[in-house]
């Protein structure tokens, strides 16, 4: 349910539907002019357009095979520094700057294996190289909103949900998608604690998996995901708050059932399973109302589905989102 | 020299460096991604741990039996009142940015920031009553008054409790000293009042 607060992005922001509905046409016709222009401009002496624009991002590998799409934002991205020192990520301690300082030590993204399970035609185990390498990636700039209510703008590369889904061909008795974070407290320590229930586990219905926003994130600011960031391989679920957007991610599993989520668990009150980013449904100990964007200091209203209300609102029609938080 | 001479200052140093360092961290900028959250939970953990402390000053006194440290039980205690404030300006001013009704609606509606209001109250009362004119018009009252210091020991550890997100390890700690300190106050009480029948 929209309440008539105006939204804090700006209406020339949000994607005309008659373009968002042609966006594969769009994009198909985008890709061919940007090969052609990319041939031409690749000439020897010449930077490539993904690898000018991110200037000074980490030692990791550099990805540079991604395409633009509309879905991303035209909002400036939070700087690397901040993406990958500030992050919750409690397998590796529950301080903002833990994960940073931990992850990179104990957590081997490579080699990694993901595998697809549950009701589909095509499960498997593969290697996350060989995965990812049959997919287009896509870079997508999105919004990011914590459940603590601060936020950020994160400029992820990863590759739609929807395409991994219509290839794995689920039966009809797939109603959600769990994801399953790695479960192994040699390489995430912080496992040997109980603050939640290990391994991590996060849920989305069909449709929203299917949603065009939805992702698996391989990279970050053109190169690969930081292991704080959720390496090698992680979902992204922008109108939710982040704790929905599990990382690291071991396994994918089509089931018919309602997953039971990790904080869901650790706190059912307080963290539903839907999680939609809602400024009318305050968190039972704090309000929602407002967010803090990393790297401002005044604060900001937060927007309904964290902006995205165009794209997801008609998921929850008729849904009573209070009781459905 | 009496020891105490070296103790006091020694520990107003200690106090007062969490705060250095904070001003030092702003001035160079490592205020993590997110200053305001940074800042308020700094201020916040520092004053619980000098309430905290400065609770331990009589324990520490009654079993060491050396009475001169009591000499430093009101710094700590003003200086757990310093940071109190630094946190309550912090929500204030960069968490709520002088909005007064969101300010009123999160006093009112979020029980945390309730308790640690009035957290905040108990230790003003407490820091204007300090000092020895205070004690000298007040006479008895005082001791009774300055009572509520566990009140609001017992609150800064809710206050905390009350907002952390799923790991309640810190707030634990606390509440374990405060337990003890608590504990062994009620002890020494009922020990004072057996052995002097």
């Amino acid at each position: 349910m929209l309440i008539g607060k105006p939204p804090d992005i700006r209406y020339s922001e949000i994607t005309p539907k008659s373009l968002y509905l042609r966006r594969r046409e769009f994009l198909r016709g985008a890709a061919v002019a940007a090969a052609g222009t990319a041939a031409a401009l690749t000439a020897p002496g010449l930077v490539g357009e993904a690898e000018a624009q991110y200037a000074a991002p980490g030692k990791l590998p550099k990805i540079t095979n991604f395409r633009k799409s509309l879905l991303s934002t035209s909002e400036k991205p939070n700087s690397y520094e901040e993406l990958t020192t500030y992050n919750n990520f409690y397998e590796f301690g529950t301080g903002k700057e833990d994960p940073a300082a931990r992850a990179p030590r104990t957590l081997k993204p490579r080699p990694w294996k993901i595998s697809i399970e549950g009701h589909v035609a095509k499960p498997g185990v593969l290697d996350v190289d060989e995965f990812i390498k049959g997919y287009t990636l896509e870079e997508r700039i999105y919004r990011l909103r914590c459940v603590e209510a601060w936020s950020a703008v994160v400029p992820w590369i990863g590759i739609p949900l929807a395409e991994v889904i219509r290839r794995v061909e689920p039966t009809s008795q797939a109603k959600y998608v769990e994801f399953v974070t790695l479960l192994d407290p040699v390489q995430m320590p912080g496992q040997r604690g109980r603050v939640l229930q290990w391994p991590y586990v996060e849920g989305l219905r069909m449709d929203e998996a299917r949603n065009p926003l939805t992702i698996l994130a391989v990279g970050m600011y053109g190169e690969q995901l930081t292991a704080q960031n959720g390496a090698p391989i992680r979902l992204v679920v922008p109108w939710k708050y982040g704790f929905k957007s599990g990382k690291s991610l071991a396994k994918i599993r089509f089931v018919d059932a309602e997953p039971r989520t990790a904080w869901n668990i650790s706190a059912p009150q307080e963290y539903g399973f839907y999680a939609n980013v809602n400024p009318d449904v305050d968190h039972p100990r704090w309000s929602q109302a407002r967010e803090r964007r990393l790297g401002e200091f005044l604060p900001r209203r937060t927007v309904v589905f964290n902006g995205y209300g165009d794209q997801v609102a008609g998921l929850y029609a008729g849904m009573d989102l209070r009781r459905n938080y | 020299m009496k020891p105490i001479a070296i103790v006091k200052p020694v520990l107003f140093a200690a106090a007062a460096a969490p705060a250095v360092a904070l001003a030092w961290n702003a001035y160079t900028g490592d205020l993590t991604a997110n200053p305001v959250d940074y800042i308020t939970d700094q201020t916040g953990s520092w004053a619980l741990a000098c309430l905290i402390v400065s609770l331990g000053v009589t324990p520490f006194r009654r079993l060491t039996g050396w009475n001169d440290v009591i000499k430093v039980r009101r710094m700590l205690g003003l200086f757990a009142f310093f940071y109190a404030t630094l946190h309550m300006l912090t929500w204030v001013t960069l968490v709520s940015f002088f909005d007064v009704p969101t300010m009123i609606e999160d006093v009112t509606m979020r029980p945390f920031i309730t308790v640690g209001m009035a957290t905040f109250l108990i230790l003003l009362v407490l820091a204007i009553t300090s000092n020895r004119a205070s004690i000298r018009r007040l006479g008895r009252r005082w001791q009774t008054l300055h009572r509520l210091v566990y009140l609001a020991g017992l609150g800064g550890v809710i206050h905390f409790w009350w907002l952390v997100k799923a790991d309640t390890t810190e707030p634990q700690r606390w509440a374990v000293a405060l337990a003890a300190l608590l504990g062994f106050r009620a002890w020494w009480t009922w020990r004072t009042r057996t052995l002097s029948r």
